[in-house]
């Protein structure tokens, strides 16, 4: 068996400042991994490196083909890139307004991937927009309507909808929950989990909120200043913290 | 050096030059947009300094120049249009479709059937289909580049979820040869089909966005679609009132307050020539 997504030693530096350094892991199909640290760690960082927004400064990403094939990120040409992106790929930003296409309604939203890889017939669209968002629990009755009338909720919704209407088999995710409120959170994270769980999703998720991590992640990598400190089962790195700084973040969590 | 300053047509040598290079580019690659440097023409931007200047750069003196806005000879810019070209370069003048070997056109594509001999210059104020969708020009070049059109049937089918039908009625995207998606300029999706196959050289000149692009004789132009909404142009219940045509592109001319429209051929020498022969 083949991972899905290698990562060896990816450095990114920004001038003399370093984004990210020598960080590398293996995400096999249908696992979560979490990337947690504080702000200015580096997670946002190695999310763009990894998911190809970003060139490394140095080292390597393999993403293995549906077909099979390991292909090198940078090997790749743009076509090939872009084309992955928007079928075997999800990427749901922090700030839905990033990653929906705002001036469009919902339902152009979902279809938009599938007309992207040649789908031409309106009916097939539509239906199968419907049953996304249906599948995200927004009423049927609001597929017409512009994501500016959406709640904060609901428009990260729409944002997974219209990243898995095509079937991706790995899903990157920037704070997903950040921005809602508790309960909104609660039910996102359900959905998510219930979604990563039905379509044996893999997924890579940078969040600073343990909590997320722990309801989703299967393995899990703390960073502190640009460096993956410590990595390993999510469970196991939140019941017995081995580093000083993952000992202090997992402390510093309130407990109600 | 004693070399003359301005050729004819109004453009020095190095604009004509640096034009006809653009639109020798823009043939050899139907529907791409080939940048140009677009100079100021003696008329505001939007008035068509872009099918001015391709025209100034194809026009020789044994041409015959029509100019139609709207489909008509004589409104405010097809006349000042072809009173610039009489004074510039000296060259015949005409409104029959049939007798003109260039002509420049706002809005429509005539109705009389164009022939080899002829080439239809097009004004174009947005040349990029794209753009309403994405701002971005980098990335607009890059989707044409990667013919990466998906965000086209968007607008397509935010139409349909909207109004039940496809409601873009001008400046409808179309694909040429197979390839690039191109925008026809604002002229009505009753005029598309014309645009495919058509004997005649199309040239589209788009002065304050500096683009030039072309669609050559016999070139494959398909309308965008959706398979369960396909293309179709827009239809009348009635003739043309003045000269009854069925087949022609209709005007709606409001003539009084109290609700009285009158529907007239567009086409205003395909309309007079028809009256004609009654």
């Amino acid at each position: 068996m083949t991972p899905l997504l290698a990562v060896e030693a990816i450095s990114k530096l920004y001038g003399l400042r370093t984004g990210c350094a020598d960080v590398s892991f293996d995400l096999w199909p249908g696992e979560v991994i979490a990337i947690v640290g504080e702000s200015g760690s580096g997670k946002t960082t190695l999310l763009k490196c990894i998911s190809g927004q970003m060139q490394p400064t140095t080292g390597t990403v393999r993403y293995a083909m549906r077909g099979g094939r390991v292909l090198a990120l940078d090997r790749m040409s743009e076509a090939e890139r872009r084309f992955l992106m928007r079928t075997d790929w999800g990427f749901v930003h922090q700030d839905a307004r990033e990653g929906l296409r705002m001036s469009v309604s919902a339902g152009a939203n979902v279809g938009e991937r599938l007309m992207a890889v040649g789908e031409r017939h309106y009916g097939r669209i539509r239906s199968s927009a419907l049953d996304w968002l249906s599948r995200v629990e927004i009423a049927a009755d609001r597929i017409d309507d512009s994501p500016w009338s959406y709640s904060g909720g609901m428009r990260q919704r729409l944002q997974i909808a219209r990243n898995l209407v095509t079937s991706p088999r790995l899903v990157f995710m920037d704070e997903p929950t950040g921005g809602l409120d508790v309960s909104v959170q609660a039910r996102l994270l359900d959905l998510l989990r219930g979604l990563v769980n039905s379509l044996g999703l893999a997924g890579v998720i940078v969040t600073h909120d343990l909590a997320v991590a722990r309801l989703l992640s299967t393995r899990m990598l703390v960073m502190q200043g640009g460096e993956v400190i410590e990595a390993g089962l999510t469970d196991q790195i939140l019941e017995d913290p081995q580093a000083p700084y993952t000992q202090l973040l997992v402390s510093s969590v309130l407990q109600v | 050096m004693t070399a003359p300053t301005y050729n004819f047509a109004y453009l020095n040598e190095q604009t004509k030059r640096m034009i006809r290079r653009a639109l020798l580019k823009a043939v050899a690659i139907p529907g791409y947009q080939v940048p140009f440097a677009a100079r100021e023409m003696p008329m505001p931007l939007g008035w068509g300094t872009g099918g001015v200047q391709v025209t100034a750069a194809i026009l020789t003196p044994e041409d015959t120049l029509k100019v139609i806005d709207q489909g008509a000879d004589d409104t405010t810019n097809a006349v000042s249009i072809r009173q610039f070209f009489v004074k510039t370069s000296g060259v015949t003048v005409t409104e029959s479709t049939e007798r003109a070997t260039i002509i420049q056109t706002r809005h429509r594509i005539p109705e009389t059937p164009l022939t080899e001999t002829q080439t239809l210059v097009f004004q174009v104020p947005i040349p990029e289909p794209l753009r309403f969708l994405e701002p971005r020009e980098t990335e607009t070049r890059k989707m044409h580049a990667l013919e990466e059109y998906g965000v086209m049937h968007v607008k397509l089918y935010e139409d349909i979820a909207r109004y039940g039908e496809i409601a873009t009625t001008y400046a409808y995207p179309a694909e040429v040869n197979g390839r690039y998606v191109f925008d026809p300029s604002p002229i009505p999706k009753f005029d598309n089909p014309k645009l495919d196959s058509t004997p005649a050289l199309q040239l589209f000149g788009a002065g304050r966005e500096k683009r030039i692009y072309a669609v050559p004789p016999y070139t494959r132009v398909r309308s965008l679609d959706f398979e369960d909404h396909p293309f179709e142009i827009q239809r009348w219940d009635r003739p043309c009132e003045i000269c009854g045509a069925r087949d022609s592109f209709l005007d709606e001319i409001v003539t009084d307050d109290k609700g009285g429209r009158l529907f007239v051929c567009s086409d205003t020498d395909y309309c007079g020539k028809r009256q004609g022969k009654r």
